[in-house]
């Protein structure tokens, strides 16, 4: 029998979950929450300049943003087929899914990289 | 504590219905009667035509099955006061074809259960001469768990990747799979690889871990089809990275 | 309401010329409270790819100059904003939760006949989540 590819967007989306659920809360509760609010005193504009110039955050940003767009695409996709039994559908929901991931990615490279 | 339950019982005969239908049946509700004695009485003194599998009666065999109130349960390991005041939905296993009354066809069960190869796979078989295979405990530890299924199908009906998609290996294969991958007798787990880490195989489980909720063995299908996962996946990025590597 | 015939059950049918196929029907989930949190634990992704497009947002602000981060930082007080955040923390937190506690499932270690308690290896995690978020918070609040 062929083999199977799932592998491969398996182990984007398993790398996906694990650093979002390791970096996301926490990101999403300053940026979104804390500081907008006023809980917190947020980074200066410069700061934020200086800290998004260096490689590692680059780096770290980067690796985030492209493992949570797979990480969205690939459970999306299976919940689609299973929860909303799109079957007949399946290639073209995947195509979205894998697709805009990449854009995403895609994005997220250009504006961090370039 | 009330004398008496009922049970609402999922009929179906093929000779002369088009759809299912309903019974309700009152039987006494002694404290230490399970819904496979109730069923017994049913058979015995109110209906003789209600026809359902059992066996063992003690949760060894695997045969009786069926859904109780929605939930998948062997209905020799469920007490009829666990749920009074009652009435008692009993329908056959969910997520197969229905023979009669609550008897389902299993055999796309039986099927999976061989394609995934469940016997001790060996390069070369040693002579009978050089005496038995030794397993020390822990090795024996290593598979066990997976050992200790009784294919009641309990996990199929629970697992709604089955429901929806006839064609999904299932939790019970997959783990019996294992059982036989993390034996150290056994050399047969590139066979296996080629029928397990499938579209159809372990890639189509979403981890909804119901299969493992509702095991009466603790066998932990689930857990079973994830270290799988993690371990075809590990291997498929070897072929890619590493491709030198033996076939 | 029958929609979908499985085919694979046609092959057997040979001495069994009625089988009574029974369909999941398309609101499975909304049947039993542990599907329900099965389908709100998948969308839990949709928190995750929502947060990945808001932190691409930010960056290309941040990249555009003070004006445009500052317009970023008024759409974040917004209450669209705002709510939509408050439902994303509370998914991802729900994601972060469920991820901890299946990990000791993927990730088996057997020392001699038994086998590491699931516990420590979702503590491991929850300790790693809880350092990792204090040293980020710690980092960006200075």
């Amino acid at each position: 029998m062929k083999k199977s590819n799932e592998p491969f967007w398996w182990a984007l989306f398993g790398a996906g979950g694990t650093l979002s659920a390791f970096f996301i809360p926490i990101l999403l509760f300053l940026y979104g929450l804390a500081f907008p609010l006023g809980w917190l005193a947020e980074p200066s504009y410069e700061e934020l300049r200086s800290l998004l110039a260096s490689p590692i955050t680059k780096l770290f940003l980067f690796a985030l943003i492209f493992l949570s767009l797979f990480h969205w695409a690939h459970r999306f996709r299976f919940t689609l087929y299973d929860g909303l039994q799109v079957k007949h559908l399946n290639e073209l929901i995947a195509v979205i899914c894998y697709g805009g991931a990449l854009f995403g990615t895609l994005a997220a490279g250009w504006i961090l990289f370039i | 504590m009330s004398s008496k339950i009922t049970l609402e019982v999922f009929r179906y005969n093929p000779e002369n219905d088009e759809e299912p239908s309903f019974q309700s049946y009152e039987v006494p509700c002694n404290k230490d009667w399970v819904i496979l004695d109730a069923l017994n009485y049913i058979k015995d003194d109110l209906d003789g035509t209600l026809s359902y599998r059992w066996s063992c009666r003690m949760g060894v065999c695997g045969s009786c099955g069926m859904m109780i109130n929605n939930e998948p349960i062997l209905t020799c390991a469920a007490f009829l006061k666990d749920y009074l005041p009652g009435p008692i939905r009993i329908e056959p296993l969910d997520h197969f074809p229905v023979v009669k009354d609550l008897i389902i066809e299993m055999s796309d069960f039986v099927e999976k259960l061989k394609r995934v190869k469940p016997w001790i796979i060996r390069e070369e078989e040693p002579s009978l001469s050089e005496g038995g295979y030794n397993q020390t405990p822990a090795q024996l530890a290593a598979y066990k768990q997976y050992s200790m299924c009784i294919n009641c199908m309990l996990c199929y009906s629970a697992c709604p990747v089955y429901g929806l998609e006839p064609e999904f290996l299932g939790p019970a294969a997959i783990a019996l799979a294992q059982r036989y991958n993390y034996d150290n007798r056994d050399q047969g787990k590139k066979e296996r690889e080629n029928v397990i880490s499938q579209d159809d195989g372990i890639w189509q489980c979403t981890f909804v871990g119901e299969c493992s909720a509702v095991c009466p063995k603790n066998v932990d299908p689930a857990g079973a089809i994830q270290r799988y996962k993690v371990e075809s996946t590990t291997n498929w990025w070897k072929s890619v990275l590493m491709p030198w590597g033996n076939k | 309401m029958k929609f979908f015939k499985p085919d694979q059950y046609v092959i057997y049918y040979k001495g069994y010329p009625k089988l009574y196929i029974r369909v999941k029907p398309i609101f499975w989930w909304l049947k039993k409270w542990s599907s329900f949190f099965f389908i709100l634990r998948e969308m839990t992704s949709l928190a995750v790819g929502f947060y990945a497009i808001v932190l691409i947002l930010m960056i290309n602000a941040i990249n555009q100059g003070p004006e445009a981060y500052a317009e970023f930082q008024t759409w974040l007080k917004s209450p669209i904003s705002m709510a939509l955040h408050l439902l994303a923390l509370a998914l991802a937190l729900y994601h972060s939760i469920t991820w901890f506690n299946l990990a000791p499932k993927a990730m088996v270690i057997q020392i001699g006949t038994n086998k590491v308690p699931g516990f420590i290896i979702s503590g491991l995690n929850y300790g790693a989540w809880v350092a990792l978020s204090a040293l980020l918070g710690w980092f960006l609040l200075n």
